[in-house]
């Protein structure tokens, strides 16, 4: 019964309130099934709400949100949720559970016998880049790195049609985070599922999403296009100021350096090197 | 009830004996409890013993503690001080430690910035770390209020005149009525020295009143 | 110190170690009724503390609950049911149990509403039922505040399990209010100092259980 594209989102007219204000103004977008897309806006742009209305762990005041063309809320919440992969910033591992019981959380949900459910655990270990030898671990005995892609591989394992991800490689150091970043983009590339990626980190919005919101506060979408076209484009200012072509983060130039040509920022700093 | 317009003047007379151990030890506990946790906050090594042995303390049954009290001491068995001196130790086992965590809880950076302006240890304390550990110190004292003027109930079982005596004589002459009354009167009583403690600690803290917790700055 | 003395001769006499009256049997009812109320207080307190922790509310009314069965007297409540279920350990246990629970729902209600908020979240996330969330993430997570609310608890109702002896012919205070009677000053010490080892012995035994608890569980802290 697993459809064979991996399913769409549809924002229909979203509102969400929190207290008195609208965190979430009058939001409506497609996401189309299978695709990465990346929701990159700052603090306060409703990004990390948005997300969460998909698997309802926000509920909004007004307009709906289509899965798959069906209004999640008109489906069991609980079966909703552990048909979606969601990963979090803080990956909220279990502490009072190993690492392979961690990831198999949803499968037992399911109602997979154990060991069974500890197989598919591992193959999704497996998939993350997670050895075996971690399956007997506790989460506080793991690096940060580590958990992280616990986190992932929990998200994974029953096999979710569509992953929702919330900055979730905000708390790892940088070489880590672009390892993880390969992975994640290795992932969909094989599997094809639906990601919906929320980041703050505008590097991270160009080297993941085959497509990108901008959003700015109230989640007004300033700007919805392909990485290339918002370097190239910014909409308007926030835009600008956001990605740092506004004030030349962006602008890279060549320099000629020992027979090289070495590109550099706008304060001559080396990024790399250019192939031809 | 009639019982109670009966009884009134024998009613109020209790109230004030009770009134007469608790406060004294209240104030007692307090005294004792806010050096000893500042003791025990400054000195690492000393802070381990001095909460264990508050524990200890806190974990004697209180009717053998007012027997013990008397022949430790060579005390009567029925006098009023017995029953301050085991609701101070209470007083202070339950104190020492909420004392010690009030002080831990000043900003380090605080404490510090009145040492480097010239503040000897004694104006630091009485003019920087108290007021700032007071609201927690004024939560702990509210709870110690109320424990020692329930606790101080006991002592009627030996003999010394408290609220606890209606309970006693209620019991033994069958006279519910009785009973409620010391109940209602403990509660009542706890309840008016609670509101009054927080009351002043509401008034001791005007700069949060006006700004809000410690750390914000205004908009 | 001659107290002191008399109060070692009754623990040396034969007679206090023997029968309805001796040292052992005082001891087993005292620890019964402690067991008892514990367990009855648990099963009580356990779910509504549970269920207000899991809800998160009604943290306020808990507050106002401990703070009040502070001030409530033992004894009040003691000879108060006393007065209308008679005499017997009923009447006792019933109000030790009613002064157990506050302070076991507070324990309850802390422990699970501060379950470390993000395996909730997840947990929540990834599709548990509110039933499976409570007692498969936040309850364990919830062990050890849960733990030291029983202790305190037991500590409690061990040291006021003496006042049930004013009422009733059970347990190590019966020493106290016999010699109270009859003006046995020996025996009142006795009875006091039975009450007090009693106590300290199972603070102890708490506090190790507590220790071994840790010990056991310390691959599972918090991440950092």
């Amino acid at each position: 019964m697993q459809p064979t594209v991996a399913p769409s989102v549809q924002f229909d007219r979203l509102r969400v309130r929190y207290g008195d204000t609208d965190v979430l103004q009058d939001v409506s977008l497609t996401i189309d099934g299978g695709s990465f897309t990346v929701l990159l806006g700052p603090s306060g742009s409703g990004k990390t709400t948005l997300l969460r209305t998909v698997n309802r762990m926000v509920d909004p005041a007004g307009g709906r949100v289509l899965l798959d063309g069906a209004d999640v809320a008109m489906q069991k919440v609980v079966r909703l949720r552990r048909s979606i992969g969601y990963v979090m910033q803080a990956s909220g591992l279990f502490p009072h559970r190993t690492v392979v019981d961690n990831v198999a959380t949803v499968p037992r949900l399911l109602g997979v016998g154990r060991e069974q459910a500890r197989t598919t655990a591992l193959a999704a270990m497996e998939r993350v880049g997670l050895g075996p030898h971690l399956a007997q671990r506790y989460p506080s005995q793991l690096s940060g790195g580590q958990q992280q892609r616990v986190g992932v591989a929990r998200a994974l394992a029953a096999g979710p049609r569509i992953m929702l991800m919330d900055e979730p490689f905000g708390a790892v150091d940088p070489i880590t985070r672009r390892a993880l970043q390969q992975e994640i983009l290795e992932l969909h590339a094989r599997t094809g599922v639906t990601i919906l990626f929320v980041t703050h980190d505008v590097d991270e919005a160009l080297a993941l999403g085959d497509r990108i919101l901008v959003l700015d506060v109230g989640g007004r979408v300033a700007q919805d296009a392909t990485p290339t076209e918002i370097l190239t484009s910014p909409a308007d200012d926030f835009v600008a100021e956001m990605i740092g072509t506004a004030n030349g983060d962006r602008a890279l130039r060549v320099q000629t350096s020992r027979g090289a040509e070495v590109v550099v920022d706008r304060s001559g700093r080396p990024i790399g090197v250019l192939e031809r | 009830m009639s019982w109670v317009a009966a009884n009134t003047t024998q009613i109020i007379g209790l109230l004030l004996a009770h009134v007469a151990i608790t406060i004294p030890a209240i104030v007692l506990s307090v005294a004792v409890a806010v050096p000893l946790g500042r003791f025990a906050h400054a000195s690492g090594r000393a802070r381990g013993g001095i909460l264990a042995t508050t524990g200890i303390l806190y974990a004697i049954p209180s009717l053998p503690m007012l027997i013990l009290i008397p022949a430790v001491f060579g005390l009567p068995l029925r006098s009023a001080a017995t029953m301050i001196i085991a609701l101070t130790v209470y007083g202070v086992a339950l104190l020492a430690r909420t004392a010690a965590d009030a002080f831990a809880s000043v900003p380090g950076e605080v404490a510090a910035a009145a040492t480097a302006t010239g503040h000897t240890s004694g104006a630091r304390f009485l003019h920087v770390e108290l007021p700032l550990a007071m609201p927690v110190l004024i939560a702990g004292t509210r709870v110690v209020a109320m424990s020692t003027i329930g606790l101080a109930t006991i002592g009627a079982l030996i003999g010394i005149p408290s609220l606890g005596s209606l309970l006693t004589d209620g019991f033994q002459r069958g006279i519910a009525a009785e009973v409620a009354t010391g109940i209602v009167l403990t509660l009542a009583l706890a309840a008016v020295v609670d509101g009054s403690l927080w009351l002043a600690g509401r008034n001791s803290q005007p700069w949060i009143r006006v700004a809000g917790p410690v750390g914000s700055v205004a908009a | 110190m001659n107290l002191f003395a008399e109060t070692l001769l009754w623990f040396a006499d034969p007679i206090h170690w023997t029968g309805s009256d001796g040292i052992p049997t005082r001891l087993a009812q005292h620890v019964g009724v402690t067991v008892t109320v514990i367990a009855i207080a648990g099963a009580i307190a356990l779910p509504i503390g549970a269920w207000m922790g899991h809800t998160r509310r009604g943290e306020a009314t808990i507050a106002a609950l401990v703070n009040g069965s502070r001030a409530l007297p033992t004894l009040g409540l003691v000879t108060l049911f006393a007065l209308w279920l008679g005499i017997g350990v009923r009447a006792p246990m019933v109000a030790l149990v009613i002064l157990a629970i506050p302070s076991i729902v507070a324990a309850t209600y802390s422990g699970i509403s501060s379950a470390w908020r993000p395996a909730v979240e997840a947990a929540r996330a990834l599709g548990h039922t509110s039933w499976q969330t409570l007692t498969r993430i936040e309850a364990p997570l919830a062990m050890p505040t849960i733990g030291g609310g029983f202790q305190s608890a037991l500590l409690q109702v061990v040291a006021t399990a003496t006042i049930a002896a004013y009422v009733a012919d059970v347990g190590l205070g019966r020493y106290i209010f016999a010699g109270l009677k009859s003006r046995d000053y020996p025996e009142m010490l006795a009875g006091s100092m039975l009450t007090i080892m009693l106590a300290l012995l199972v603070t102890g035994a708490a506090a190790g259980v507590g220790r071994l608890y840790r010990c056991l569980t310390t691959n599972e802290g918090k991440p950092q």
